[in-house]
């Protein structure tokens, strides 16, 4: 799941800024999800634009837009109100624009900002948090990440900025390392914090290269 | 005598915190070192104090150095990666500063670029960790050095915190900092020599020097914006009542800084003022506290 948000209208209406006719591109997968690219945002967009006086040749909300033979074959039947637009605004994740950027060939315009997902899948209902760091910690720490739970990522105790067990950076916050106290105290294993942990090797946060070259549009090329 | 000398002769140890300006504005600075020249054991220079942007501490320090002052050198984690932590490590080695303090670092939102980038690749303990290990001929990563640091390493403390957790974690993570390579403490602002003496009846064991903070409080106002907004200080009712029945209240607040001192005399290795803008003072706090 990625999570995005639609960009002001003003600033799409600057980038549109010269540019008459527009295609409307939504996709029907996270983006239909965070409620900035389904059917319902798209037709919403149509109206605005046409209201700030934009002709829209067309629209089309693909399944998945991450998915580029998806979105050629899609825009196929599609193609002479794409082609008469002078210019595409996708209503999408960075990586659905990224990926109908490439197969389409005309200019784009992308109309949402992808916004962190802070270690959730999404729409997770829990406060629990994964960063993917590649080396767990949560064996020293009762099972709450110190890396997401603490708004510093800091692995061997807190800052002292807390107040009344709130983070320093936001009140609405608990101090991550607190309620790791509060979790190990309960489980009789304070004596665990007491175990000096070594600087991380952040290479291990960078995706593998085996994961890097396995995207479909590269399996899609092969035959 | 120097910083790390007059600590480990015993003396009850005084230090001061000065922090750099906006700007390239030295004056107020020189000015503050000429002042404190002979009258305290170290003076620290502040590294982006609160996440606002000044001139550095590095620099700073050198320029304390060429005063005849003997600087502790404040990095925090915030602003650079374990590389350029360790670069200006290796450049204050050869710029002569003896004394690093190891620090978290506020967080950016706190200061006057909020958009900025945090860093905390390493925290608090591990730079201790790695000041140790570059005292040792060695880089972080394990590479030889052509040329050692020889630093007098310290970190920070809050002795007196609002909940269980934050005590015990304060403690537990002092340990940790301790067995890294920590050689001394600086705590967060004392206000209440009560809770001092719990905090150090704890903390003593650890067998090494702490210097209790000191903040003189300039007005009622200061007092409860601390009181409100800075983690780790609480000034007692009893002190606020005292400061807003004062006739002058500059001079009652230095007077209190005194007497704090004095009582905090027999608890700890010595104190460490900070007195954000009142550095001038200084001198005046330490004779009514029978230090001069």
């Amino acid at each position: 799941m990625v999570r995005s948000e639609q960009k002001p209208f003003e600033e799409i209406l600057d980038y549109l800024e010269g540019t008459k006719k527009v295609f409307i591109l939504g996709c029907d997968g996270c983006a239909q999800a965070s409620q900035t690219g389904g059917w319902p945002q798209v037709l919403e967009m149509k109206e605005r634009l046409e209201g700030a006086g934009k002709e829209v040749t067309g629209c089309t909300v693909v399944d998945f837009l991450c998915q580029k033979a998806l979105v050629a074959s899609r825009l196929r039947p599609l193609e002479e109100q794409v082609m008469a637009a002078d210019g595409v605004l996708i209503l999408t994740c960075g990586i659905g624009v990224q990926a109908a950027s490439a197969v389409i060939k005309r200019p784009i315009f992308p109309g949402c900002n992808t916004v962190p997902l802070g270690g959730t899948r999404g729409e997770w209902m829990g406060a629990e948090r994964c960063l993917e760091c590649g080396d767990c910690l949560l064996y020293w720490t009762g099972g709450i990440c110190p890396l997401t739970a603490c708004s510093k990522g800091l692995i061997n105790g807190p800052c002292g900025g807390a107040s009344n067990g709130k983070c320093e950076v936001s009140k609405e916050k608990d101090c991550g390392w607190e309620l790791i106290y509060q979790r190990l105290k309960e489980l009789g294993q304070l004596h665990r914090l007491k175990k000096f942990i070594a600087p991380k090797d952040y290479n291990k946060m960078r995706p593998r290269p085996e994961i890097l070259s396995t995207s479909l549009w590269a399996l899609e090329q092969r035959d | 005598m120097a910083f790390k000398e007059a600590l480990q002769s015993g003396k009850f140890t005084v230090t001061a915190e000065v922090g750099p300006l906006k700007g390239t504005d030295t004056t107020e600075v020189l000015e503050v070192a000429e002042l404190l020249r002979g009258k305290v054991d170290g003076v620290n220079v502040t590294d982006q104090q609160s996440a606002v942007m000044r001139l550095g501490s590095l620099v700073t320090c050198h320029l304390l150095i060429q005063k005849g002052l003997d600087p502790i050198f404040q990095m925090t984690c915030r602003d650079r990666n374990r590389i350029a932590l360790q670069s200006d490590l290796l450049n204050a080695h050869v710029l002569g500063i003896k004394n690093v303090l190891a620090i978290t670092g506020d967080y950016p939102t706190l200061g006057d670029h909020p958009d900025a980038k945090a860093v905390y690749d390493i925290d608090s303990v591990q730079l201790v960790w790695t000041i140790n290990r570059m005292n040792q001929g060695y880089d972080l990563a394990g590479n030889e050095l052509q040329g050692k640091t020889d630093f007098f390493v310290g970190a920070v403390v809050t002795p007196i915190t609002d909940t269980e957790a934050a005590f015990e974690l304060q403690l537990i993570k002092m340990e940790k900092k301790i067995e890294a390579g920590a050689r001394f403490f600086q705590t967060q602002a004392v206000y209440d020599v009560d809770a001092f003496a719990r905090f150090m009846k704890r903390a003593e064991g650890f067998g090494v020097p702490i210097l209790a903070g000191i903040i003189p409080l300039k007005s009622v106002g200061m007092a409860r914006y601390m009181n409100k907004n800075v983690a780790g200080v609480f000034v007692p009712e009893h002190l606020i009542e005292e400061m807003s029945k004062a006739e002058d209240k500059a001079q009652r607040g230095l007077e209190i800084a005194a007497r704090l001192i004095k009582d905090l005399k027999d608890l700890c290795q010595g104190v460490h003022i900070m007195a954000i803008g009142w550095e001038k003072k200084v001198p005046e706090i330490l004779e009514l506290a029978g230090l001069a």
